[in-house]
């Protein structure tokens, strides 16, 4: 099934180099966790802050479904 | 320090008088500009009369070796609001006013004719002179010719030509280390009330100055040491800020669902990717631009940078998120360099971006202009410019224009267009715009570090339970921040560590000899606060007030499909503490 992945501001440099701006889609297993996705992609833990699944905070352990939306920033603010 | 007054209105032209800090000993920055406006201007009075007053005060800390304590201060009575009014700026000013021994400058009185004037304060004093020659011109004009009038060792404080207009929307400008005018009071309207006061520039020279002295030198350069060093330690102050700017949130908000998009239709925006701060910072570095930039000597985030355009000319500093998002996204416009002109329009003309993206916003809703079309925004900016009718409309704000062209989504609170967070999507901010005695602020209490970027905690940003509380800690600590003309920003820093917290608090004590705990910080906030609502009730600003716009708790807001949901008996508890 296919995952939509967006890695923000310094986790852009995990992305492959087939990608769109910010974002790559990523071909997974079913029962792929989001812990995981992140995982293939070489993306230290400690450097991920904020996840969102489809716009919504997430935790890391939730099971992916097809067509979903990850997004990935470090630490990042402003205002 | 001492307070200079300059009454505008008196008999024989303007008058100039020190005077001790007196009953104000102790305040500064917004602690100070609200106590003399609450005490000094009737909350009834006519923002643009003879009765209100405009107070530019630097923080306690300006003038002083405290890493990026150069912030300031402008308060009055607002014209877009009716209320009282703190709009904060960066830039020189604050440090070298402090510097010259000035806890406050206060413009009162009304100008017998329509004169214009420059006020020149240096260590010898203060001039204020006669000068029409500077009418009408953008504050970049107007900073090259007092350059040529000062020389280059000065800083000033201006308005363009919305402030002579005396439009709602009016900022003043603060030029930067590089004496160009980019740093801005922007909200409320506070250059129309330097306009009304006949004052186009204040040029403050820092020839013979020199940082002001700690009470105890020794445990103040500790403790600035220890508060850079967090500052510089934290992942948010010392790398995401430098390395993107503010405009790093265009991705984070965006994927939230809460960036308003096409005047708060949508909340999130298709293309947002070409405006991000990602996109920004690269645009600028490969064009031989600067993507990382202090606003003023001695900030040590550096969260600004230099815009130039394709062939490597200067624009602009680099556009802040609330900019980006204004003039770009909530209007639907993708293009970094038509955001990057409109910038610089507004901040030549004097203009705040924040209310004149959300006014294009309603606009391009009633068909002025359609949704997209940079050319277009460029375009009426320009007629704000020269004060045509239409321009003159759109320089008095969202809620003006809304009226003009019969638009009912005109986001706004008590006058004030709400910046770059969808209540909606992000309850927390939902909060603070609505109960802020400023009207729709995001730097208020923004609640945006909790709900979003965990900072500070995490609390749901879609759900509305916790959100008043939350937002009230918020807006308590913000007043006091904004007190010391420390940037908002080390809030990021000192929420996640106690040392750097501990650190700010001994710079106040190593400072002035005192033994303040974080419990008189709290106070501080809190009588600030107190002395808004005061006077704000007394202007006329009840709890009827202390709401978001209608169409929040009726259109449900995609991707989420909410509305705002923390209700108006919740809202009247904020200031309960």
């Amino acid at each position: 099934m296919k995952i939509e992945l967006r890695l923000y501001a310094s986790l852009g440099r995990y992305l492959p180099e087939k990608k769109e701006g910010n974002s790559c889609i990523a071909e997974v297993e079913p029962g792929t966790t989001i812990r995981e996705l992140l995982l293939r992609f070489h993306i230290p833990p400690e450097t991920r802050k904020v996840i969102f699944l489809n716009g919504i905070h997430a935790q890391g352990d939730e099971v992916l479904k097809d067509g979903d939306r990850v997004g990935a920033f470090p630490p990042v603010a402003g205002g | 320090m001492k307070i200079l007054r300059i009454n505008m209105g008196a008999t024989g032209g303007p008058k100039v008088s020190d005077e001790p800090m007196g009953q104000y000993e102790g305040l500064g920055g917004r602690a100070l500009t609200s106590a003399i406006v609450a005490k000094e201007v009737p909350p009834l009075c006519h923002p643009l009369g003879e009765d209100n007053k405009l107070v530019i005060a630097p923080g306690l800390l300006s003038g002083t070796p405290a890493a990026i304590s150069g912030r300031i201060s402008v308060g009055c009575k607002s014209p877009l609001t009716g209320g009282i009014k703190e709009a904060n700026s960066g830039g020189q000013p604050s440090q070298v006013l402090a510097m010259l021994g000035y806890g406050a400058v206060v413009l009162e009185g009304k100008p017998k004719n329509d004169t214009l004037y420059k006020v020149f304060i240096s260590k010898d004093g203060v001039k204020v002179t006669p000068d029409n020659s500077l009418r009408l011109l953008g504050n970049y004009a107007l900073v090259e010719k007092m350059k040529k009038e000062y020389g280059e060792k000065v800083s000033c404080i201006s308005i363009g030509q919305a402030g002579e207009m005396k439009m709602s929307a009016a900022s003043i400008a603060f030029t930067d280390m590089e004496l160009r005018p980019t740093r801005h009071a922007g909200r409320g309207g506070v250059g129309a009330v330097m306009g009304a006061k006949g004052v186009k520039v204040i040029v403050v020279s820092e020839a013979g100055t020199k940082a002001r002295t700690p009470k105890n030198p020794e445990k103040f350069r500790e403790a600035n040491k220890i508060f850079a060093e967090g500052l510089k330690k934290h992942p948010v102050t010392g790398e995401g800020l430098p390395a993107y700017g503010t405009n790093v949130l265009t991705n984070v908000i965006n994927e939230a669902g809460a960036y308003p998009t096409k005047n708060f239709m949508w909340g999130r925006f298709d293309t947002c990717q070409k405006i991000s701060g990602e996109t920004q910072a690269q645009t600028e570095t490969s064009r031989g631009g600067l993507a990382t930039h202090g606003c003023h000597s001695g900030c040590v985030i550096q969260c600004s940078g230099i815009f130039v355009d394709k062939d490597g000319h200067y624009v602009t500093k680099q556009p802040e998120y609330e900019t980006v998002w204004a003039l770009g996204g909530n209007c639907c416009i993708d293009d970094l360099d038509v955001i990057a002109q409109l910038d610089r329009l507004c901040d030549d003309i004097g203009l705040d971006t924040i209310e004149m993206g959300a006014t294009i916003g309603v606009a391009m809703e009633a068909g002025l202009a359609k949704f997209g079309d940079g050319q277009a925004s460029i375009n009426l900016l320009k007629e704000v410019g020269k004060g045509s009718p239409i321009g003159r409309i759109l320089g008095n704000g969202a809620a003006i224009t809304g009226k003009v062209l019969g638009v009912e989504r005109v986001p706004v609170v008590k006058g004030q267009a709400l910046p770059a967070y969808d209540p909606r999507g992000i309850q927390g901010m939902g909060v603070t715009y609505a109960t802020s005695t400023q009207g729709a602020d995001h730097t208020a209490g923004y609640a945006v570090a909790t709900n979003i970027m965990k900072v500070g905690g995490y609390l749901d940003p879609l759900k509305p339970e916790g959100q008043v509380e939350l937002s009230r800690n918020l807006q308590i600590a913000t007043a006091a921040i904004d007190a010391t003309g420390m940037c908002l920003f080390i809030a990021f820093a000192v929420m996640d560590q106690p040392e750097t917290f501990q650190a700010l608090i001994d710079l106040l004590n190593a400072f002035y000899g005192l033994n303040l705990t974080a419990d008189d910080v709290t106070a501080l906030g809190k009588q600030i606060l107190k002395t808004e609502r005061d006077f704000n009730l007394r202007a006329g600003l009840t709890a009827k007030h202390d709401r978001l716009p209608d169409f929040f708790k009726k259109e449900a807001l995609g991707p989420h499909n909410l509305t705002f949901m923390v209700k108006d008996e919740d809202l009247d508890k904020v200031f309960n503490w």
